[in-house]
């Protein structure tokens, strides 16, 4: 069973690359951009038929480990 | 006084601070990251380097290694600690240490002498120094950008859990001394006990006049004490 894991940092925390990709965007000429949040993305296999069971496993996963969650949000998605 | 480095792969500051403790007659234990024991130490030293390649984000796959359990009984039990660089991330990423080090503000990595001023001299770390001493000390990092939420940041001011800040060469503390952007002009901090400390910068480097200066040693003396 395959999950998507995507970790961004938080509202209020200074993401210097998303602002510095965001920048280089305005100057492309787009123009109708709001912001842009830099993050990560994982993708975890695991040998589990059981999805609830699963989902609670990658949860664990990102809390222990993935995820710095004083400065960063995740979400697991299904894939 | 017995002290032990921890090692981790890609720590590269580990026989700079053997060095300068053994200066200071310091006996030292160099401590691999598989080991699960670690030897009677007064003093544990996490050092700088890029333990495993800064995977994932910097010293996040170090807290998880065999020994850092140790470490972490040992602080919990009142050892000295000390943390410097990449060791000052991996006690933030096991926990020891509250707050984050985020992405220096300039997105570069950061080489250079600095200077800080000592905040507070009433701990085990730096009592050989006076308040509001200057010093000149070299910073090498990507990740340094100290950050953590209001109530801590309170909390560290007002408990002497600062002991350097960021300044100019006259002591002057304000953003344009600040290199990486760290909240407050923070480069070091205590936990609430100060048995355990996470400094940016590298006292090791300078405790030697032929390697441009000795302001790091009174770190050294201090913890002789």
């Amino acid at each position: 069973m395959k999950f998507s894991v995507t970790v961004t940092l938080k509202k209020d925390v200074l993401d210097p690359q998303g602002k510095v990709v965001s920048q280089t965007l305005r100057n492309m000429g787009i123009d109708n951009l709001n912001q842009v949040r830099q993050g990560k993305f994982f993708e975890i296999d695991l040998k589990e038929q059981d999805q609830s069971k699963a989902e609670s496993q990658v949860k664990q996963m990102c809390e222990k480990l993935l995820v710095n969650q004083i400065i960063e949000d995740f979400k697991i998605n299904k894939i | 006084m017995k002290s032990s480095v921890i090692v981790f792969p890609g720590s590269n500051c580990d026989r700079d601070i053997a060095v300068a403790l053994e200066k200071l007659q310091f006996k030292n234990s160099m401590v691999w990251h598989k080991e699960t024991e670690l030897p009677k130490s007064d003093l544990i030293v996490v050092p700088g380097g890029f333990s495993y390649g800064d995977y994932l984000r910097s010293g996040a796959i170090a807290a998880k290694s065999n020994i850092l359990s140790e470490v972490i009984n040992a602080g919990k039990k009142g050892s000295l600690i000390l943390g410097i660089c990449n060791g000052f991330q991996i006690l933030i990423e096991c926990k020891l240490l509250k707050g984050a080090l985020l992405r220096n503000s300039g997105l570069k990595f950061i080489s250079r002498n600095i200077f800080v001023k000592v905040q507070s001299t009433t701990n085990s770390f730096f009592n050989k120094y006076s308040k509001n001493e200057v010093l000149k000390l070299n910073i090498a990092h990507n990740e340094g950008n100290y950050f953590t939420d209001k109530k801590h940041l309170e909390e560290l001011e007002n408990n002497q859990l600062i002991p350097i800040k960021y300044c100019d060469e006259k002591g002057n503390i304000n953003l344009k001394n600040n290199p990486n952007g760290s909240i407050n002009n923070i480069a070091g901090i205590f936990n609430k006990d100060k048995n355990i400390l996470g400094m940016m910068p590298h006292p090791e480097r300078m405790v030697d006049k032929i390697l441009s200066g000795e302001d790091g040693l009174p770190l050294f003396m201090s913890l002789m004490n």
